[in-house]
């Protein structure tokens, strides 16, 4: 009893679900990690931190892949009013890309680093061991193969159909990940270059691509929420990706300030990237802006929590957090501590995480026939793992800013204490981290059991 | 202000920034690459030294550290480890090959990696390599 518009929207859901899963398998990784942090053999030698870093940032990524495809597979259908052009074709590459995924992992944890590399060939292509990158080449292959089958899926649904703007820009967003992706294939020995180019894969995607992606998706859940007139909303997207490139394509200097590049970089990613929290605030007015002017009751609240959320976290996350260390003169002292931790954990899940969650989050009730909400007591219960997971974001980002600022006092400033008695006197910090930590993963719990419980459908409401 | 700021004006400013803003990135890329020899210590680079990156990526070395500020926060800044350590590429050896298999109870421990002799040669000498690249005076100081 499903009630979706276009019948092959249903591809959507096993990617949502694998989406959840492996969120779950990154926040076990985070866990270990930051035990790691202050009991320092926890699991040693058996999952070095090294490993456990490698899952923890690579199942974060993946889930976000599988959480943008879904979206795509979800809203694509019903933007340009067909179905799609090959579930069939989805389904397989569902498949693909998570027994490819799950095999990475497992040789992560199976074997040793050096050893995966000797067995998939990094010889003959070395592209492994960089930071996000360290996919074996044959998995980098695998997901260049997936994501051109997935390209071609969405284009050839979106091309002889309906050309929305959410639809367009979705496509371009989606497109200039997989074209950056490719740069992950060029590591030359000079590390100076090596790096130079890492950040196209890295900077232009969070900064660049990737608010595309975020923006159609956000633009696609407020129109259907809040019911406001497709033209304002198309007026506003335009204008934040706009924004989002303007500042954020020079902004790849912040990147570029000492690492061997020309100083010039120093002026350039400072003035830019200081101009980047601009798109990030015209998601949030617009978020706000349209449930405030909304013209009709959405049943479904807690997508609508949840994309004022993204609106919040991502302008706290990516704006303010950015903005704090972008500088060149405090980057200068902050470059590569606990601040850039900090920042990255609060930009990816106030960002990324929470857009993937927002999608899941609207999608769900008609791909399980709930019609168009869930019941009020599960919703309930998703607004509560909301306010967990997100408030024990905040603390996780204070902590580690905490952490954070007296490292950069203690080791950066004249001549400065040894990295390792500086961790030791500011690891009540990680331990407080940890414990947020912990409240997270209860939210995430709670997250998942809020799909399975019961609840007079009628509450929610079909439309 | 939607009947004076249309949506094709919107649009415009998007296609118009974006390829401004592309070509300008393009421009000083190529820019930075025809300077890149004056900074990122190019002579340096021998075939010792791309062993010893490739021995540096394949143990995913970045996973605890980082190097030139960029990596993990785990454990220490490698980008100036060689001067750290005296500009001695022996007493980089020697911290490597003494790192006991089972770690050192409660403390944050690196593994054993068990290089050869050729490859403790090459990753000493990458890192002597990266310390010398002219990266403006960062870190602020020995500490990394
Ligand atoms: C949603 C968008 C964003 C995400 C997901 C994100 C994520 C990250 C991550 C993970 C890192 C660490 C990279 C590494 O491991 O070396 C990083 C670094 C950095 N980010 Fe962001 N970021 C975002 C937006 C921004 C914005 C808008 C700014 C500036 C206003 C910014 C400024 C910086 C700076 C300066 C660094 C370098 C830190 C250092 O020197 O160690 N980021 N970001
Ligand atoms: C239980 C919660 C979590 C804990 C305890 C945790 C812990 C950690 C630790 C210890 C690191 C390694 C830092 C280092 O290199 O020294 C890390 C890295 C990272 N984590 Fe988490 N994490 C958690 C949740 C999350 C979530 C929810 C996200 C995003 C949605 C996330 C994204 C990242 C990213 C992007 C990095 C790389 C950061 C960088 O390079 O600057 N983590 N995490
Ligand atoms: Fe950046």
């Amino acid at each position: 009893m499903s009630t979706l518009k276009y019948q092959t929207q249903a591809v959507a859901k096993p990617y949502f679900i694998a989406a959840i899963g492996l969120f779950v398998g990154q926040i076990i990784f985070g866990l270990i990690l930051g035990l790691q942090y202050v009991w320092g053999d926890f699991l040693f030698p058996e999952i070095p931190f090294n490993v456990a870093r490698m899952v923890h940032t690579n199942l974060l990524i993946v889930w976000l892949l599988f959480g943008f495809m879904g979206a795509a597979y979800y809203l694509v259908p019903e933007e340009s009013e067909r179905e799609l052009y090959s579930p069939k074709l989805a389904m397989w590459l569902f498949w693909i890309f998570l027994i490819a995924g799950a095999l990475t992992v497992l040789g992560y944890l199976m074997v040793p680093y050096a050893t995966l590399a000797k067995v998939t060939g990094n010889d003959l292509l070395p592209t492994m061991g960089r930071e996000f990158l360290e996919q074996p080449t044959l998995t980098k292959i695998g997901i260049v193969v997936v994501a051109l089958g997935f390209l071609y899926n969405i284009a050839m649904t979106i091309l002889p159909g309906r050309k929305t703007v959410v639809n367009v820009v979705l496509l371009t967003g989606l497109v200039g990940l997989a074209v950056l992706f490719l740069f992950s294939f060029y590591n030359p020995v000079n590390l100076v270059k090596d790096k130079f180019y890492w950040w196209w894969v890295v900077h232009l995607w969070v900064e660049g691509v990737w608010e595309l992606i975020l923006g159609a998706i956000l633009a696609y859940v407020l129109i259907k929420t809040t019911g406001v007139d497709r033209e304002v909303v198309d007026k506003w997207l335009y204008l934040i990706i706009a924004m989002s490139f303007i500042t954020g394509i020079i902004g790849t200097g912040h990147h570029y300030y000492w690492i061997g590049t020309p100083e010039y970089w120093q002026l350039l990613g400072s003035i830019f990237s200081a101009l980047e929290p601009i798109p990030f605030f015209m998601m949030t007015l617009l978020a706000f802006g349209a449930v405030g002017k909304r013209k009709r009751e959405h049943p479904n609240k807690a997508t609508v929590l949840w994309a004022m959320g993204t609106g919040v976290m991502a302008f706290l996350g990516a704006g303010v957090w950015g903005f704090l260390h972008t500088l060149a003169p405090v980057n200068f002292y902050t470059h590569g501590t606990q601040i850039t931790a900090a920042h990255g954990h609060m930009a990816f899940y106030g960002a990324y995480a929470m857009i993937v969650i927002t999608i899941i989050s609207y999608a769900m009730p008609y791909l399980r026939g709930q019609g168009n909400a869930a019941s009020w007591k599960q919703q309930y219960m998703e607004m509560w793992s909301f306010w967990l997971m997100t408030i024990a974001m905040v603390f996780i980002t204070l902590f580690l800013t905490g952490a954070g600022i007296l490292q950069t006092w203690l080791q950066r400033f004249d001549d400065g204490l040894p990295f390792m008695v500086v961790q030791e006197k500011i690891s009540l910090f990680y331990w407080m981290r940890e414990a947020a930590g912990v409240v997270f993963f209860i939210g995430l719990i709670l997250y998942i059991v809020s799909f399975f419980v019961k609840g007079d459908q009628k509450e929610g409401g079909i439309a | 202000m939607s009947e004076v700021f249309s949506k094709s004006m919107a649009r415009n400013i998007y296609f118009g920034g974006s390829l401004f803003f592309v070509l300008l990135f393009l421009s000083l890329t190529w820019h930075t690459n025809r300077e890149l020899p004056k900074t990122d210590n190019r002579q340096a680079i021998t075939e010792e030294v791309a062993l010893g990156k490739k021995v540096w990526e394949e143990n995913n070395c970045v996973g605890c550290h980082s190097l030139l500020g960029e990596g993990a926060y785990f454990a220490p800044e490698l980008g100036n480890v060689y001067k750290r350590f005296g500009n001695s590429k022996e007493a980089i050896k020697a911290f490597l090959k003494s790192r006991p298999v089972n770690g050192i109870p409660g403390r944050r421990s690196m593994p054993q990696f068990n290089l050869t002799e050729e490859e403790l040669d090459a990753i000493a000498e990458f890192l002597k390599y990266s310390s010398e690249i002219d990266a403006a005076g960062w870190p602020p100081n020995i500490q990394g």
